[in-house]
């Protein structure tokens, strides 16, 4: 039979920030949105707290004052590091991974001849554990979406010790869809869960139990797949390589909303400048540029305003010039005073290596050299992001994010590594 | 946001085949046959090693001193004599790791500071010191 498993970090922010900062440990902790907006990530003290998901952080202050909370702003440079290493260590450790997100991993465990499966699993957790600091749950099933399931109950189960395995224990299986509420399941959006609740179907046991052609009827063949990956069908293999992205963004909230045409200029030229690196570093070329800027929805008391733009390249690129003179361009088009913008962001579009970029039939000019951004990436990544760039955007400019509690890049910049007494 | 993993950036350094401890190496041996990568010397499971800043005096004895880098590698499982980094109040914290008739101890390698009993639940040991880094010239 088919075996998967998914391994899920148990509280992924928290625990990234725990590992170096000790006195964290036992303490609730939140971590915020970019921009220190609201609760993205909580700590098992935290829930037990009531701190909500999403949470605003005004919401929580008093919260906060009360129980002594640790709140921390996003460090995406911390937690991909330490996501690289727990993905590092559960691909070496399995025949097969998928990396699924930067806290969750499939692992196809069909070839893996151990004769017992759970305690193998533990032991897969206790050396992700001890060598990268970061706590999983393993849930293990006979398709991705079953592996999903038990990963849940996993967590919540206290007997589990933070391993499921339905494979071995298909018996199990009923009980665990039972105890699944509907919304849960993996696939299963909002919008479908509340239909399936109208309906009377709460669990996944029900759903599991809906005729095909009901199914197929009212959610496609999506929702076809999902309940047969429930009966325990595998519609979904591993993705071993993730399919190469068609687009990449690059889009930031600002702290405040900013009506100084300079300021979102810049703004929007670091982010031209970042996806170009990005599409540069998954070595790509892309064949459009698309730039939007939209004032804040939630500000209904302000003038509200959306604009976009976009521009095609004569030859695909992932030059920096050739993509920020374009969105320069597309900038002036779009820019209108007297609105408090809010957001903006790059897109690239069209993306696709080199080689399967055709070019422009009328093109004359010369391929460009790139080998200015290849030094200029070769800088970036040695001494930090944006220590060369084309003279475009300002430093500490007003549209920076907002983190007022953003811990050290202890993993990822020399200055940031902690420190260890010897006292 | 996911770079490739076990990759550290390799420095090259040449690797030259004849051990010359003092004076030149002879014109005809300089011929270079591979690259030393200090990486490979330093790191041997990337996912489970992490660089920490030493600070303060308690482990002279051991030849590390203010300001070292310390390499750490999660993936050694801690033993007696082992220069460990313990979490002490809360605080990553230098120290020698020693059995002494069967029980543990956190010791200081400098005879001004005191030895700790080792009481489980009370103390994490977080990581074993493979390697200490100190500069000599500022330059």
């Amino acid at each position: 039979m088919a075996t998967f498993a998914l391994v899920d970090c148990n509280n992924f922010y928290a625990s990234c920030e725990r590992l170096f900062q000790p006195r964290l440990r036992g303490r609730p902790v939140v971590v915020l949105s970019n921009n220190d907006g609201c609760v993205i990530a909580r700590s098992n003290e935290a829930k037990a707290l009531g701190v909500a998901m999403g949470a605003p952080l005004f919401k929580i202050r008093k919260l906060v004052e009360e129980h002594d909370i640790a709140v921390c702003s996003s460090n995406y440079a911390l937690y991909g590091d330490i996501s690289e290493r727990v993905m590092s260590v559960l691909g070496s450790n399995a025949p097969g991974h998928e990396i699924y997100s930067i806290d969750e991993c499939f692992l196809d465990l069909d070839r893996l001849a151990v004769p017992n499966l759970t305690e193998w699993c533990r032991d897969l957790r206790q050396t992700t554990l001890q060598w990268t600091g970061i706590p999983v749950s393993v849930g293990v099933g006979p398709t991705k979406t079953l592996a999903k399931l038990a990963n849940r109950l996993a967590k919540k189960s206290a007997k589990a010790g933070g391993v499921l395995d339905l494979v071995h224990h298909p018996n199990w299986i009923d009980a665990a869809l039972r105890k699944t509420p509907i919304g849960d399941v993996w696939g299963v959006g909002r919008r479908w869960s509340v239909m399936l609740e109208e309906r009377g179907m709460r669990t996944a046991y029900d759903f599991a139990s809906a005729p095909d052609a009901w199914v197929r009827q009212r959610m496609g063949v999506v929702g076809l797949r999902t309940v047969h990956e429930l009966r325990g069908h595998v519609c979904h293999a591993l993705e071993d390589q993730p399919p190469p992205k068609q687009t990449t963004c690059c889009s930031r909230t600002f702290g405040t909303a900013i009506y100084d045409k300079g300021q979102v200029h810049d703004a929007v030229m670091s982010f031209a400048e970042r996806a170009a690196e990005k599409v540069r570093h998954a070595g790509q070329v892309a064949g459009a540029v698309q730039l939007f800027i939209r004032t804040d929805p939630f500000a209904q008391d302000m003038p509200q305003k959306s604009a976009s733009g976009s521009a095609t390249f004569h030859r695909p690129t992932s030059d920096t010039r050739d993509i920020t003179a374009a969105v320069l361009r597309i900038f002036e088009r779009i820019w209108r005073d007297g609105y408090g913008w809010r957001k903006a962001g790059v897109l690239l579009l069209d993306l696709a290596a080199p080689g399967a970029a055709p070019a422009s039939l009328f093109d004359v000019m010369e391929a460009p050299d790139d080998g200015l951004m290849r030094a200029i990436d070769r800088i970036n990544d040695r001494y930090g992001r944006g220590t060369a760039t084309l003279g475009l955007a300002r430093k500490d400019a007003e549209w920076r994010m907002r983190r007022e509690n953003l811990s050290p890049s202890f993993t990822t910049r020399w200055g940031d590594i902690p420190a260890a007494k010897m006292g | 946001m996911l770079r490739p993993v076990d990759n550290p950036t390799p420095l090259e350094l040449p690797l030259f085949t004849v051990t010359v401890p003092a004076g030149f190496p002879s014109p005809a041996d300089d011929h270079i046959e591979g690259k030393l990568d200090l990486n490979e010397h330093l790191v041997r499971r990337p996912a489970a090693t992490f660089f920490v800043r030493a600070s303060g005096e308690s482990m002279r004895g051991a030849g590390i001193f203010d300001g070292d880098l310390l390499i750490i590698d999660r993936g050694v499982s801690p033993q007696s004599d082992d220069i460990v980094i313990a979490i002490l109040q809360g605080e990553l914290t230098v120290k020698r790791l020693r059995q002494v008739d069967g029980n543990w101890h956190l010791v200081a390698e400098n005879s001004a500071y005191p030895s700790l009993p080792l009481i489980e639940g009370d103390c994490e040991i977080w990581g074993v010191v493979t390697h200490s880094i100190r500069r000599h010239c500022g330059r």
